[in-house]
C-alpha cells in the first residue's frame, strides 16, 4: 500500500483512473499549472501562509466530536464527527478555494473562474477572491440558480459575477462545461479554481492535497482522544473533494476502512440517483478517466439528488481507483433516508448538517447499530445545512 | 494512398472541408447534405456525432448537438448514415466526436464499425496524443487516419510531439477559444501557420472561427484545408430545401480556387 502514496504518476493517473482528456488549448495552460504548483508545493512558505489563513481566517483546525446522543441512539459504535460545517462559508470547500487562490495569485492570474452546483464552492470561491482581491466569475446551472436563491445572493454580495448556464441539463456539469469553454477561450490571463477532485491533472491531485488537512487533522485528533485510530472512516461522495480529503491521510492504515456514501435520490432503479460508483461505467468526462453515469452510446445522464452537492454523473479518478483495488467501499443512500438522517443529527445532538453530509450520518447510524461499542466510526460533517432550508421545509411540507 | 491523403496530393489546391451534425436538424438533411457539398466541390466532409456534453464547442454546435440527440441520433445511426453516404459520395468522411462515445463503444469495434462503413479519419477534439495510444492502435490497424490538434497556445515541443502523431492532416484550431462563426479571425493566424509548416511536412487545416468567403481566402493562402462549421449548421437550421447552405459553400470553393 506504501506506493499508494505517490499516485498519481506523472501522466496524472491512479491505476487506470485519471489523466488528461481536454481540447490542445488546455494542455499548455495544465503544464503551466502543474508546474507552479509543484515549485508551490516544495516550498514551505506556500504551507506556511496556507496554514495560517486556514487558521485564522477560515477557523482551523475543526473539532474532532464525540456525538455521544447520536451514539446511544444507534447502541452500538461510537460515533465522532470532523465537524468541517463550523469553517468560514459552512462547508469544507474553503479549504481548498483558500489553496488554489493563494497558488493563482502566485501564478499572476487575477481572473478567477469557478463551477458551482450548490453554491457552497461558489461561495468559497467569491470569498477567497474578495479576500485576495481577485476578480471572480461563477458559472452555475440555471436549475441551481433557482433552487439556491440565497447562494447566489451571497456570491454577488463577495463581489462575484454570477453566470447562469441555460445549455444542457442546466445543473453542475454544465456549469463544468461552460467554465472550461471560458478557461479556452480566455486561458492566458484566466486560473480555472476547479472545486472538486475531478477533471484533468493535476486537479486531483491538488484538491486532495488541499482537502487532506481534515484527514490529517482528524488521524492526530483521535489519537489524542482514543489512543488508537478509527476502524471505519464515512464520507459522502459526489465529486468526492471531502472524502478524499478526509480518506486519503489514512490510506496507509490498512485496518481503517473507507465508506463512501453516494446519492441513491429517488433510488437506483428509478434512474433518478447520483450513484456514479455503485451505477455507473468507466468513461471520460470533463478531462478525466473514471466512473460516469452514461447511457449505453456514451451520452452523459442526467442526475438527481436532494442534496444539490452531490448531484453530478461523475466522480473523482482515485475514487474510482479505491474502488477498483477495494480500499473504499462505495454505498448509496436515498433522499428520505438523508432527510431522517438530517433531523436526526438535529434532534439528537443540535447540530443542523448539510444534506450532502446526512447521506453520511445516515449510513453510519445504521452501521453503527450493527458493531460492538468498543468500535469507532469518524464521519465527515463536511457542511452545514443553512443552504437547504428552502429544500427542507419543501421535502417536510412546512410553511414558513 | 489512403482517400485522405490524394485530397492533399493535388497541386495547388485548398481543400475545403464542411463540418455537419449528423441528424442535425433531421438525418435527411445530412443525407441530401453532404452530396450536395460534395457535387460543389468540397473535398472532405466532417461528419459529427452528437455528445451531450461538447465542451470544445460554442452555442451553435452545442444546439445542434442537442437536437440531433433528442432526435435519438447515436453513433450506430451515424454508422447507418455514413454507409448510406459512402454509396452516394467518393470524398473521404471523418467522424468528428467526442472521446466517451468512443470509448464506450469500445475504440477497437468503433473503427472496425468505421472501416466496415467506408469512415476514413477521426478527429476528436478531447484526445490528445499523451491520451489516444489505445485508439490509435485501432485506427492504424484499420486503415483509419487519426488527426489531432494543435492550437496557437500550443509549446514548440507540442507542435513536435502533434505533428508527428497526426495522421491523414493536422487540424489547426485559429484561436484559443470554442467552436463558432467569428467576425475576425486572429492577427497571428498567418504566423502560427507558418510557424507549424516549418516544423512538418503535413498537410495543415484550419479550423474554429471560418466563417465567410474572405476569412476562407484568407486562411487559405497560408494552409492546405479550411474546414468551416458553425457557419453551415446555422444555414441547415434555417433551410429545409438547404439552398442557402449550398450557396455558402460554393461562394466558400470559388474564394479557394
Amino acid at each position: 500500500m506504501k506506493k499508494d502514496k505517490q499516485l498519481p504518476n506523472s501522466q496524472g493517473y491512479f491505476g487506470q483512473f485519471g489523466g488528461r482528456f481536454v481540447p490542445e488549448t488546455l494542455l499548455p495552460a495544465l503544464d503551466e499549472l502543474e508546474t507552479a504548483y509543484e515549485k508551490a508545493r516544495r516550498d514551505a512558505s506556500f504551507w506556511t501562509e496556507f496554514g495560517s489563513l486556514s487558521h485564522d481566517y477560515a477557523g482551523r483546525p475543526t473539532p474532532l466530536y464525540f456525538a455521544e446522543r447520536l451514539t446511544r441512539h444507534c447502541g452500538g459504535a461510537q460515533i465522532f464527527l470532523k465537524r468541517e460545517d463550523l469553517l468560514h462559508t459552512g462547508a469544507h470547500k474553503i479549504n481548498n478555494a483558500l489553496g488554489q487562490g493563494l497558488l493563482a495569485r502566485r501564478m499572476k492570474k487575477r481572473r478567477i473562474i469557478a463551477e458551482t452546483g450548490a453554491g457552497q464552492h461558489g461561495v468559497a470561491t467569491a470569498t477567497i477572491c474578495a479576500k485576495l482581491g481577485l476578480n471572480c466569475v461563477v458559472y452555475m446551472g440555471e436549475e441551481d440558480v433557482q433552487r439556491q436563491a440565497l447562494n447566489v445572493f451571497r456570491m454577488k454580495l463577495l463581489g462575484a459575477e454570477l453566470r447562469p448556464v441555460s445549455s444542457g441539463t442546466k445543473t453542475l456539469k454544465d456549469a463544468i462545461n461552460e467554465a472550461i469553454r471560458d478557461w479556452v477561450t480566455n486561458v492566458s490571463n484566466t486560473y480555472y479554481l476547479l472545486g472538486s477532485v475531478v477533471g484533468p491533472h493535476p486537479y486531483p491531485l491538488m484538491v486532495r492535497d488541499f482537502q487532506s488537512v481534515i484527514g490529517k487533522e482528524a488521524r492526530e485528533q483521535i489519537l489524542v482522544q482514543c489512543g488508537r485510530l478509527p476502524d471505519y472512516i464515512i464520507a459522502c461522495v459526489g465529486g468526492g473533494s471531502n472524502s478524499i480529503g478526509i480518506f486519503h491521510p489514512f490510506v496507509n492504515d490498512e485496518n481503517v476502512k473507507f465508506v463512501g456514501v453516494e446519492a441513491a435520490g429517488k433510488g437506483i432503479r428509478t434512474g433518478q440517483h447520483a450513484a456514479t460508483l455503485a451505477a455507473g461505467a468507466v468513461g471520460v468526462l470533463h478531462g478525466a478517466k473514471s466512473y460516469v453515469l452514461q447511457d449505453d452510446a456514451g451520452q452523459i445522464l442526467g442526475t438527481h439528488s436532494i442534496a444539490a452537492g452531490l448531484d453530478y454523473p461523475g466522480v473523482g479518478p482515485e475514487h474510482s481507483y479505491y474502488k477498483s483495488i477495494g480500499r473504499a467501499t462505495y454505498v448509496a443512500v436515498n433522499d428520505k433516508e438523508a432527510l431522517k438522517a438530517f433531523q436526526l443529527l438535529c434532534h439528537t445532538e443540535g447540530i443542523i448538517p448539510a444534506l450532502e453530509p446526512s447521506h453520511a450520518i445516515s449510513y453510519a447510524a445504521k452501521m453503527a447499530g450493527s458493531l460492538d461499542r468498543g468500535q469507532i466510526i469518524v464521519v465527515n460533517l463536511s457542511g452545514h445545512g443553512d443552504k437547504d432550508m428552502d429544500i427542507v421545509t419543501e421535502a417536510l411540507g412546512v410553511r414558513l | 494512398m489512403s482517400r485522405i491523403a490524394s485530397v492533399f496530393a493535388r497541386p495547388n489546391h485548398t481543400a475545403l472541408i464542411p463540418y455537419v451534425t449528423v441528424g442535425y436538424p433531421t438525418v435527411e438533411t445530412t443525407l441530401k447534405a453532404v452530396p450536395l457539398f460534395a457535387s460543389v466541390g468540397c473535398d472532405i466532409i466532417e461528419l459529427g456525432i452528437p455528445f451531450s456534453d461538447p465542451l470544445a464547442d460554442g452555442a451553435t454546435i452545442q444546439r445542434a448537438s442537442y437536437e440531433a440527440l433528442r432526435q435519438g441520433i447515436d453513433p450506430e445511426v451515424c454508422f447507418e448514415v455514413a454507409q448510406e453516404l459512402r454509396r452516394q459520395v467518393e470524398i473521404p468522411l471523418v467522424f468528428m466526436t467526442y472521446y466517451n462515445p468512443v470509448l464506450r463503444f469500445g475504440p477497437e469495434q468503433f473503427c472496425s464499425k468505421c472501416a466496415e462503413v467506408g469512415i476514413d479519419g477521426l478527429i476528436i477534439p478531447d484526445l490528445p496524443p499523451e491520451e489516444g495510444k489505445e485508439l490509435e492502435e485501432s485506427t492504424k490497424r484499420h486503415g483509419l487516419d487519426l488527426v489531432y490538434l494543435l492550437s496557437p497556445a500550443s509549446t514548440e515541443e507540442r507542435i513536435k510531439l502533434v505533428t508527428s502523431r497526426s495522421s491523414g492532416f493536422v487540424y489547426l484550431v485559429s484561436l484559443t477559444g470554442v467552436t463558432g462563426a467569428r467576425d475576425i479571425l486572429p492577427e497571428e493566424l498567418e504566423s502560427f501557420v507558418t510557424h507549424v509548416r516549418r516544423m512538418t511536412e503535413k498537410p495543415l487545416c484550419v479550423g474554429f472561427g471560418v466563417s465567410t468567403p474572405e476569412q476562407a481566402r484568407r486562411v487559405a493562402r497560408v494552409a492546405d484545408g479550411v474546414i468551416v462549421g458553425s457557419r453551415i449548421i446555422q444555414l441547415l437550421s434555417k433551410d429545409k430545401s438547404l439552398r442557402n447552405a449550398c450557396s455558402f459553400v460554393k461562394r466558400l470553393r470559388e474564394a479557394l480556387s
